[in-house]
């Protein structure tokens, strides 16, 4: 029998290796892939998110372990979706216009993909014409965007106007994230959510993505 | 022999504090890299530099923080090279005689673990910096605001390649005591890595209010030889109306010093938030410290 408590640690260690290697025998053991997705890889990434917040784990583990998580859910995508299954939802993904800072993003990025969500990243200094393309060509129904500097945070509140006019805003919630910003900012430029980190950004989207 | 110590006979020295709020109210736009003004606005960048230096700063970096050819992306090696050259001509013109030009370098920001950049390609962007750097001939190189061991590792070692004396500074902004970079390294790892690997001097800079800062000096005391460079934050950061703006006074954050010279600090000066006021306030500081 494969021992699943292992694929838990695996991706708490941030061990892609292991992951991998459990998941494999699982599913030549006929195991289900969304149990194992909902008992063990979602509650041990819960758990990197958790470890992240209350400052135990840094950077590196954190990207170890969407790493892990990933490695292990990179066998379950056929099985899910040849039944049907859904990814968690589609996010489209950039630092917004006139701001190059892409840490944060790519941290998120990483988390959300380790959180099941399919994720097109558009990089750093992104237009609201890339936004609302990438938003057409995808099906998403995320858009996150991220700005470091307050002097680019303006970017965010035009972004989201331009979706609006785009005729795109309602089929996303937009999300909004990074070091200047903040509940009261994202609420006053019309988004739908904030988060003050990469894991809570993943319960976010969770939350309040569908 | 450490060059850096041949600085510091006649007791610590005070740096500069921020440029970037400085540019800004001289109309740097958002969204512009501030290293190419070096470039299009000298004029500007230069009164910057002759803030500080009639402030009371001893040292006095230059505006190449991100003139490393990944940061400015797009840019031909041939720019890369005269924004760094452009750099460290500014600021000796501003220093003078008697103030040094440590020029400033900055990460990549991108990540090795990520696979964004690799370990070559980090080590070709800053010899390519500190090549030109060094060929306008500053006292001394600084890597700053570093939180990856490896990335400041490799640029340690392309830096050194100049035979110019190289300082290397961390922003400790995480953890529950702030006392961690963002990738969790402690001051007790930079201070060895970079002790063995033949830095001139450690630093902690950005990152927190001067509070934290003195531990953080007392664990690279204990940890090497290293003369000590600390260039805290102006408290942290508050947000208000949808900005950040830091509320520590030039006087709060001077009444610091004495704890960071305790705690074994060589070269102090103030990084965001901070202003030419509090670099005076620094140097006032200072003056009480030593004949108190």
């Amino acid at each position: 029998m494969a021992d699943l408590q292992k694929l838990y640690d695996a991706i708490l260690d941030g061990d892609a290796k292991t992951s991998a290697a459990v998941i494999h025998e699982a599913l030549a053991e006929g195991a289900d892939p969304v149990s194992l997705i909902s008992g063990y890889m979602v509650p041990a990434m819960d758990e990197v998110g958790r470890r992240y917040e209350a400052e135990e784990y840094f950077v590196p583990e954190l990207l170890l372990a969407a790493r892990a998580m990933k490695a292990a859910l990179e066998p379950l995508r056929p099985l899910l979706a040849a039944s049907g299954a859904q990814p968690a939802g589609r996010v489209v993904i950039g630092t917004v216009k006139g701001d190059l800072h892409d840490i944060g993003k790519n941290l998120v990025a990483s988390m959300l993909e380790g959180g099941g969500f399919e994720v097109m990243d558009l990089g750093a200094d992104v237009s609201p014409e890339k936004f609302i393309d990438a938003v057409r060509a995808s099906g998403a129904n995320i858009v996150c965007l991220s700005a470091l500097l307050t002097v680019t945070m303006p970017s965010m509140k035009k972004t989201i106007e331009a979706l609006d006019a785009a005729g795109v805003r309602q089929q996303v919630k937009v999300f909004v994230g990074g070091a200047p910003v903040t509940e009261q900012y994202a609420r006053e430029i019309g988004a739908d959510g904030y988060s003050e980190t990469a894991s809570g950004a993943v319960a976010l989207a969770r939350r309040i993505g569908n | 022999m450490n060059p850096l110590l041949d600085w510091l006979h006649g007791g610590p020295l005070i740096i500069d504090g921020a440029w970037g709020t400085q540019m800004q109210q001289r109309g740097l736009e958002p969204g512009v890299c501030p290293d190419y003004w070096n470039l299009d606005h000298p004029e500007l960048v230069e009164a910057v530099a002759r803030l500080y230096v009639e402030a009371g700063s001893e040292i006095i970096l230059t505006n190449t923080f991100r003139a490393n050819p990944v940061s400015l992306e797009g840019a031909s090696a041939e720019k890369v090279r005269e924004v760094n050259i452009a750099g460290v001509g500014i600021s000796r013109r501003a220093a003078g005689a008697r103030v040094k030009v440590v020029a400033s370098m900055g990460p990549t920001g991108k990540m090795m673990m990520t696979g964004e950049i690799d370990e070559a390609g980090i080590g070709r962007a800053f010899a390519m910096q500190a090549a030109a750097l060094a060929e306008a001939r500053p006292d001394a190189l600084l890597l700053e605001t570093f939180s990856d061991l490896d990335e400041a590792s490799i640029a340690l070692r392309a830096s050194l390649a100049t035979g110019l004396p190289v300082a290397v500074s961390f922003a400790f902004d995480s953890g529950k005591n702030k006392d961690r970079t963002m990738m969790g390294v402690t001051p007790e790892q930079a201070a060895r890595r970079m002790a063995a690997e033949g830095a001139s001097a450690i630093g902690a800079n950005c990152g927190a209010g001067p509070e934290s800062f003195a531990s953080v000096g007392v664990r690279f005391r204990d940890a090497c030889d290293l003369p000590i460079w600390l260039k805290p934050n102006a408290g942290l950061p508050v947000v208000e109306d949808g900005g950040v703006s830091y509320s520590m006074s030039a006087e709060a954050f001077a009444a610091h010093l004495a704890g960071l010279l305790d705690a074994g600090a060589c070269f102090v000066g103030g990084c965001c938030g901070t202003s030419p006021d509090f670099i005076r306030a620094l140097v006032a500081e200072r003056k009480r410290c030593v004949s108190g």
